[in-house]
């Protein structure tokens, strides 16, 4: 760590884990109730915990973004953050109305479109919360160096909250209301929030692999282009049966179908600069969360996301187990991995320490990474069969359902085991143990990332 | 990579490119606006009050989180876009109608292995617009989706 300001990064690395562990638990409880139907049915409805399992997932998600930008920021820009004081306010902030969001679920108070159930107040919140945290980045990058790093990142931190804007809007025309809804959700995960997790895979490639920041910011605009080329018009693979125009079949399907490729690019950059570098750092554990981020990323967006993405096969597979699966990986492989990634790398400098605990982390690493992949070929398996039995042959919803019982039982035991790997990695980042060494001050000046 | 793209060019291609994209982007979604808001193409003329309340209804119980509407949602209960024709709505309205409220009312079923409904204690009126909702929904062109009425 070069810069004191850089030590809020830890509030928000702190709160992301914690939130982590809640997601995870809530979708353990959620897959525990496919199984057991009556599980708490007369005090935590399934849509609670569904609830609070998304909203734990993009609010530690986000926050996790929130930390690692505060982090990068300072070294790129070569300068202490404009404000610690706001950070730490706006992370306080943050950290209370997701809380409240949960509590309030807990006790029914809720809004009804999926994703964006949380009450107008902490909407607002949420986006005061935003505004001071840009406010916050870009005061300190017109300070300081401006790279190419920083500045994607910027630019897709903006628009995150730009679009969130959208989820303000809530017409009585239900077409217009999912037209203007996906512009939160697709253009977030697979438009803005591609440009945060590239930038931030950047940064990493930069100090693990010490190729030259020139290249590294070359593929970073290829990558970040091919995203927002496709993405924009990629929009229409959701627009195929919600009361919009036909010519979305094409034209999603095309575009989102090109999607596939910056996520591919990220596979190409992230093992290119490994193998040009060729210098290995001492955070192996770091570099095996971004090569996994890459490679979960083009399997779960990617793979997964194409399997489904043509309109004449999403006539029949839309809104099956099929779309559960692809969700999964998808939030996992490019987010989960990306924000853990900056973690792993960041946490021992945010403490002063040599990287720590890191049999603990890659044993993590493939815990829970075996757990997200097994659960989503099950959850594949559950929608083929569904698509197949319910949308081609015309089977009742519920019949099918009960066909399914024994991939969910299947589901239910991979999510344990995602469990237990989440709680492997915030331990491992948590409680760097003893025989963490510090860092020696001379040593520090000299590894100088 | 390339040696002669330099990293200006780079930033503006990636800026240029996605303010095309963007634009086209934003023509096609102002057309789509005007096909799902004219009546020609829509049925958002028919919507009313108490459509407005059925959907305000919908939201406030957060239905979304366990049904699918236009196959968007949780996927653990039925799709409930067309649950007005699967449930015979266009031959027999009233019949339609009462089934969609008798099952509000009876909810949660109880019964043992088999996934539940909670009681949301709807009055007569938000049931009526919860009619009207799912009506309207059933109206709207989906491009013949679903492929058959079991959603
Ligand atoms: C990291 C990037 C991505 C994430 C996090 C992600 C996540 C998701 C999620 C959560 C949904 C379900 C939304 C809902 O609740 O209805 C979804 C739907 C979908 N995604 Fe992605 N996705 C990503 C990238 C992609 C890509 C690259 C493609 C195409 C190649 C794709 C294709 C689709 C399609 C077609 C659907 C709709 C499924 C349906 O019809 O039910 N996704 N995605
Ligand atoms: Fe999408």
């Amino acid at each position: 760590m070069k810069y004191q300001s850089q030590k809020v990064a830890l509030y928000y690395f702190v709160g992301a884990l914690v939130l982590f562990l809640s997601q995870v638990s809530f979708g353990a409880l959620a897959g525990a109730v496919y199984v057991w139907p009556n599980l708490l049915s007369e005090t935590i409805p399934f849509s609670v915990i569904r609830m609070i399992h998304t909203n734990s997932l993009i609010v530690w998600l986000l926050m996790g973004f929130m930390g690692a930008s505060y982090y990068l920021i300072a070294e790129e820009a070569e300068t202490e953050i404009y404000s610690p004081l706001i950070a730490k306010i706006q992370f306080w902030l943050f950290l209370f109305g997701g809380a409240a969001a949960i509590v309030g679920y807990l006790m029914g108070i809720h809004g009804g479109r999926e994703f964006l159930e949380q009450p107008t107040w902490i909407k607002v919140a949420i986006v005061v919360v935003a505004l001071m945290f840009l406010f916050n980045l870009t005061m300190t990058v017109l300070k300081g160096r401006k790279t190419a790093v920083s500045m994607v990142l910027i630019v897709g931190l903006w628009g995150v909250a730009l679009l969130f804007l959208f989820a303000f809007y809530n017409p009585v025309n239900l077409v217009l209301d999912k037209m203007f809804w996906w512009f939160v959700v697709h253009l977030w995960v697979e438009g803005v929030w591609e440009l945060v997790m590239a930038s931030i895979l950047a940064f990493l490639m930069i100090k693990l692999t010490g190729v030259d920041r020139e290249v590294v910011e070359k593929w970073l605009y290829l990558i970040v282009s091919l995203a927002l080329f496709t993405g924009l018009l990629g929009t229409g693979h959701h627009y195929y049966w919600i009361g919009t125009p036909g010519y979305w079949q094409w034209i999603g399907s095309v575009f989102s179908t090109l999607e596939v490729a910056p996520f591919f690019a990220m596979v190409l950059f992230t093992f290119y600069m490994v193998w040009k570098g060729g210098r290995t750092h001492p955070n192996k554990a770091a570099l095996l969360w971004c090569l996994g981020c890459s490679v979960f990323a083009f399997f779960g967006a990617g793979v997964w996301g194409f399997l489904h993405t043509l309109s004449n096969v999403n006539y029949y597979s839309h809104g099956t187990q099929i779309t559960a699966a692809h969700g999964h990986l998808a939030f996992y492989g490019a987010y989960v991995m990306v924000n853990i990634a900056i973690m792993t790398y960041a946490m021992p400098k945010l403490i002063g320490r040599e990287p720590y605990r890191q049999m603990l982390n890659m044993w993590g690493f493939w815990v829970t990474s075996s757990g997200v992949a097994f659960m989503t070929f099950t959850l594949t398996f559950a929608g083929t069969i569904q698509a197949h039995v319910q949308r081609f042959l015309g089977e009742s919803y519920m019949d099918v359902q009960d066909q399914l019982g024994f991939f969910y039982i299947l589901r239910l035991g991979s999510g344990l085991v995602v469990v237990i790997g989440a709680f492997m990695i915030v331990y491992s980042l948590f409680v760097p143990g003893r025989e963490a060494r510090r860092v020696s001050p001379s040593a520090h000046s000299q590894a100088a990332e | 990579m390339n040696e002669r793209l330099s990293i200006s060019a780079a930033r503006n291609i990636f800026y240029g490119g996605t303010i095309f994209f963007a634009v086209i982007f934003i023509a096609l979604v102002i057309n789509s606006v005007n096909y799902a808001t004219d009546s020609e193409t829509s049925n958002a003329s028919e919507l009313n009050e108490k459509v407005a309340l059925g959907k305000e209804v919908w939201e406030r119980n957060s239905c979304i989180n366990c049904h699918t509407l236009f196959g968007e949602g949780a996927y653990f209960a039925p799709e409930l876009g067309n649950v007005w024709v699967r449930r015979g709505g266009r031959e027999d309205a009233e019949g339609a109608a009462d089934f969609i409220k008798e099952w509000m009312k009876s909810q949660p079923s109880g019964v043992e292995g088999r996934r539940q409904m909670p009681q949301f204690n709807l009055s007569e009126e938000e049931l009526e617009g919860l009619v009207e909702f799912f009506k309207w929904t059933s109206g709207v062109n989906t491009q013949n989706w679903p492929p058959n009425d079991e959603g």
